[in-house]
C-alpha cells in the first residue's frame, strides 16, 4: 500500500516562492501526472517527494508513514531523471542493479532481477554495454529499468520522454503505461506535454505558478476545467473565450447573441472548445482570418467582435479567409468563468 | 587549402619547435649516454649502476615518491571534495590553498629548512615549551627519519595544490544528476564518493598522477636544501656527475634511467585508470 499524501507543502528559494501550500492525495497504484508550463514547480514538488529537496513547510506521507525527514533511500521510492542519469562508467547491467547492490542484495538475486527488468524493457541484449554506446531511447529504457528493478512502492518520473523524438515518444509512452499498469506501483509523472498527460494519467494535477489548480481525471480536466487557466492550457487549440453580459435570470448576451447560462448577476466569460462548434444558420457571427487544413480537420481562426476565436471543422468544408461564418455552440459543452476569481461558474 | 592537410600544417610550427628544443637535445643526451668516445657502449650505465650510491639514491627516490604521492592524492581528493561542497568563499579557499604553487621548489626547501634547522622555528618552539633544553640538530645523520619526514612534508606542502587544481576542475565536470540518482538509489555519501566520484574522475586522476609521479622522480631542490648529501636521490646524482665529476656520459645515463622509470609509471597509471570505450561522461 503506497498512498501518497502531500500536506500543505510550500517551498521557498530565498525570497522566491516556488510552491504555495500544495495539498494532494494520490491513491495506491494510481498514475498521477503533474502537468504545467515550464517553471511552475513540477520538478520541485517531485524532488521534495523524492527527498532531493527539503520543503520549507508541510509534510509528505507515503503509505501512512511520514517520510519528509527521511533520506531518499528510506522512502520506498525510485526515480527516473529527465536526463536519465544513467551512470556512464557502469554497464547497463550494473546500472539496473545499482540500487540492489546498494541494498547488499545477494549476487544471484541481483542477476535475476536485472535480467527480468531488462527483458521487460526489451534491453536484454544491451546489458553488457556502456551508456555511451546506447541511443537516447535505449538509455531511457535503462533509466526506467533501474527504477523498476527496485520494485519500489512509488516511482517518480521527471519528464522521462522529453528528450526523445516524436515517434519514439509515442512508442515509449504506450510501453511505459503497459509496464506500470502491471506493476503495483504508485506513479507520479511530470510533464509539460498535455497529450502525454492525457494518455498516461489516471488523474492529472494541473499546476500553475506553484499551485495545483485542478486534480481530476483527464476527461474531467478537459471537459470541466476548474479554472480559466486550465481551460486555456489544456486542449490544442485551446478553449475560446468571449465576454458575456447578464440580461435577465440565466439569459446572457454573448457577442450580440442570446445564450442560456448560470444565474449570476455580473459579467462572466463564455467558453467553448473549438471542436464543439457547428456551422449553423443562426449563432455567433465570425469572420474567418486564417484557414489551416490539418488533414483530419480544418482549423479556422476567426474574429468574433474583435476576439480571437478558433473552430475545428470537418475537413470537407471549404472556407476562405474573409468569409463570414455562423457558429452554433453545442449547448452542453459551454462553460462559464468568473473573470475576477478565474474560477468556473456552474 | 585542402582540409585534410590543414590540421598538419597548423601543428607544424609546434612540431618543429618540439623537434628543435626537445627531440634534438634528447638525441644528443642519448648519444652521450650510450658512448664513451668510441662507438656504442653500455659502459656509462654499468658505471653509474655499479656505484655504491646508485642503489641508495634509487631506493630513496622511489621511497619518497611512494610516501609523498599517495598522501598528496588523498589530501588533494579531500580538499577538492571540500572545495566543491562550498558555496561562498570557495574561490578564496582555493586561491589560498594554491599559494604554494607559486613558490619555487628551492624556495620551498629553504622555507622548511628555516623550520627544521638548528636555530629554526621548531627548535625555538620546543625549547620555549621546555621540551628540550638545547637545540637539536634535526637534519643530521643521527636523525635520518626526521630528514626523510622533513623532505616529504616540504614536498607535500609544495606540490599537492597542482593535483588539487586538476581534481577540482575534474569534479566540477561531473553532472549533479549522477549524485542525485546515486542518492535516490541508496548510496551513502561515502559510497557516492567511491562509486561515482572516483570512477568518473579517472581522466583527471590520470593527469594529476602522471604529472605528480614524474615530478616526484625528478625531485632535487627540496632534497638539496633539506638533506644535502645525507639523502642522495637520482636527480642529485645526475647533478653531481655533470657538474662536480664533470662526467657528462654518466649524468646522461642516469637521466635516461629516470626517464625510463617515469615512462614505466606513466604507462602503468594510464593502464590502471583506463576508461573503457563508451564509458566516459
Ligand atoms: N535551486 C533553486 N534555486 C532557486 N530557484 C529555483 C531552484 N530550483 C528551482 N527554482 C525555481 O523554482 C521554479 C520552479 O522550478 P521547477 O524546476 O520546479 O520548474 P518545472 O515546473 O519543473 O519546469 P520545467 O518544466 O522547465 O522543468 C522556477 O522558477 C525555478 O527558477
Ligand atoms: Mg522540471
Amino acid at each position: 500500500m503506497a498512498e501518497i499524501q502531500i500536506k500543505n507543502i510550500a517551498k521557498r528559494f530565498g525570497t522566491y516562492q516556488a510552491l504555495h501550500n500544495i495539498d494532494l492525495t494520490i491513491s495506491d497504484q494510481e498514475f498521477m501526472v503533474l502537468l504545467g508550463a515550464s517553471g511552475c514547480g513540477k520538478s520541485t514538488l517531485l524532488r521534495i517527494i523524492a527527498g532531493l529537496e527539503t520543503p520549507s513547510e508541510g509534510e509528505v506521507w507515503i503509505g501512512g508513514r511520514r517520510i519528509d525527514h527521511l533520506p531518499p533511500k528510506d522512502r520506498g521510492i525510485a526515480m527516473v531523471f529527465q536526463n536519465y542519469a544513467v551512470f556512464p562508467h557502469l554497464t547497463v547491467f550494473e546500472n539496473i542493479g545499482f540500487g540492489l547492490r546498494m541494498q547488499k542484495m545477494p549476487n544471484d538475486e541481483v542477476t535475476r532481477r536485472v535480467e527480468r527488468t531488462a527483458e521487460l524493457m526489451h534491453i536484454e541484449q544491451l546489458t553488457g554495454r556502456y551508456s555511451g554506446e546506447l541511443s537516447g531511447g535505449q538509455r531511457q529504457r535503462v533509466a526506467v529499468a533501474r527504477a523498476l528493478a527496485m520494485e519500489p512502492d512509488v516511482i517518480l518520473m521527471d519528464e522521462p520522454l522529453s528528450n526523445l523524438d516524436a515517434l519514439l515518444r509515442l512508442e515509449m509512452r504506450a510501453e511505459l503505461k503497459g509496464v506500470l499498469a502491471e506493476s503495483n506501483t504508485t506513479a507520479i509523472y511530470v510533464t509539460h506535454d498535455q497529450v502525454e498527460a492525457m494518455s498516461l494519467a489516471d488523474r492529472i494535477s494541473v499546476m500553475h505558478e506553484g499551485r495545483i489548480v485542478q486534480a481530476a481525471t483527464p476527461v474531467e480536466v478537459y471537459r470541466n476545467p476548474a479554472e480559466r487557466f486550465v481551460a486555456s492550457f489544456i486542449g490544442n487549440p485551446p478553449m475560446n473565450f468571449l465576454p458575456a453580459t447578464p440580461v435577465k435570470g440565466g439569459q446572457w448576451s454573448v457577442a450580440g447573441q442570446m445564450m442560456d447560462g448560470p444565474s449570476a448577476n455580473k459579467a462572466l466569460e463564455f467558453a467553448i472548445r473549438p471542436e464543439d462548434l457547428k456551422i449553423a444558420d443562426s449563432g455567433l457571427t465570425a469572420v474567418a482570418k486564417v484557414v489551416e487544413p490539418l488533414g483530419a480537420h480544418l482549423l479556422v481562426t476567426c474574429a468574433v467582435e474583435g476576439h480571437q476565436f478558433r473552430a475545428v471543422l470537418d475537413s470537407d468544408l471549404v472556407v476562405k479567409p474573409g468569409e463570414t461564418l455562423t457558429f452554433a455552440p453545442l449547448a452542453d459543452r459551454v462553460r462559464w468563468f468568473d473573470p475576477d476569481t478565474q474560477k468556473a461558474v456552474a | 587549402m585542402n582540409p585534410r592537410i590543414l590540421p598538419y600544417v597548423l601543428i607544424l610550427p609546434v612540431t618543429l619547435f618540439l623537434c628543435l628544443f626537445f627531440l634534438y637535445p634528447f638525441v644528443l643526451v642519448s648519444k652521450q649516454a650510450f658512448s664513451t668516445g668510441a662507438g656504442f657502449t653500455l659502459e656509462n650505465f654499468q658505471d653509474v649502476t655499479s656505484h655504491w650510491k646508485f642503489p641508495i639514491s634509487f631506493k630513496n627516490t622511489l621511497l619518497l615518491a611512494a610516501a609523498v604521492v599517495p598522501v598528496q592524492l588523498a589530501l588533494a581528493l579531500l580538499m577538492a571534495t571540500m572545495v566543491n561542497g562550498m558555496g561562498r568563499g570557495r574561490d578564496l579557499v582555493l586561491y589560498v590553498w594554491t599559494i604554494p604553487l607559486g613558490i619555487s621548489d628551492l624556495a620551498a626547501g629553504i622555507i622548511w629548512l628555516a623550520i627544521f634547522e638548528q636555530s629554526g622555528f621548531l627548535n625555538s618552539m620546543l625549547s620555549g615549551l621546555g621540551v628540550i633544553d638545547k637545540p637539536v640538530s634535526f637534519l643530521s645523520y643521527q636523525h635520518p627519519g626526521v630528514v626523510f619526514l622533513a623532505i616529504a612534508l616540504a614536498e607535500i606542502w609544495r606540490a599537492t595544490a597542482i593535483m588539487l587544481v586538476i581534481l577540482v576542475a575534474g569534479i566540477g565536470l561531473i553532472p549533479k544528476e549522477y549524485y542525485e540518482a546515486a542518492e535516490v538509489f541508496g548510496a551513502s555519501p561515502w559510497k557516492r564518493f567511491w562509486r561515482i566520484t572516483l570512477p568518473l574522475l579517472r581522466p583527471s586522476l590520470q593527469t594529476a598522477l602522471v604529472l605528480r609521479v614524474i615530478l616526484a622522480f625528478e625531485i632535487f631542490a627540496v632534497v638539496a636544501a633539506l638533506g644535502g648529501t645525507l639523502f642522495p636521490v637520482l636527480m642529485g646524482e645526475t647533478y653531481a656527475y655533470q657538474f662536480e665529476l664533470l662526467n657528462g656520459g654518466a649524468a646522461a645515463a642516469i637521466a635516461l634511467i629516470i626517464l625510463a622509470i617515469s615512462i614505466g609509471f606513466t604507462l602503468l597509471i594510464l593502464r590502471i585508470l583506463r576508461v573503457p570505450k563508451g564509458a566516459s561522461i
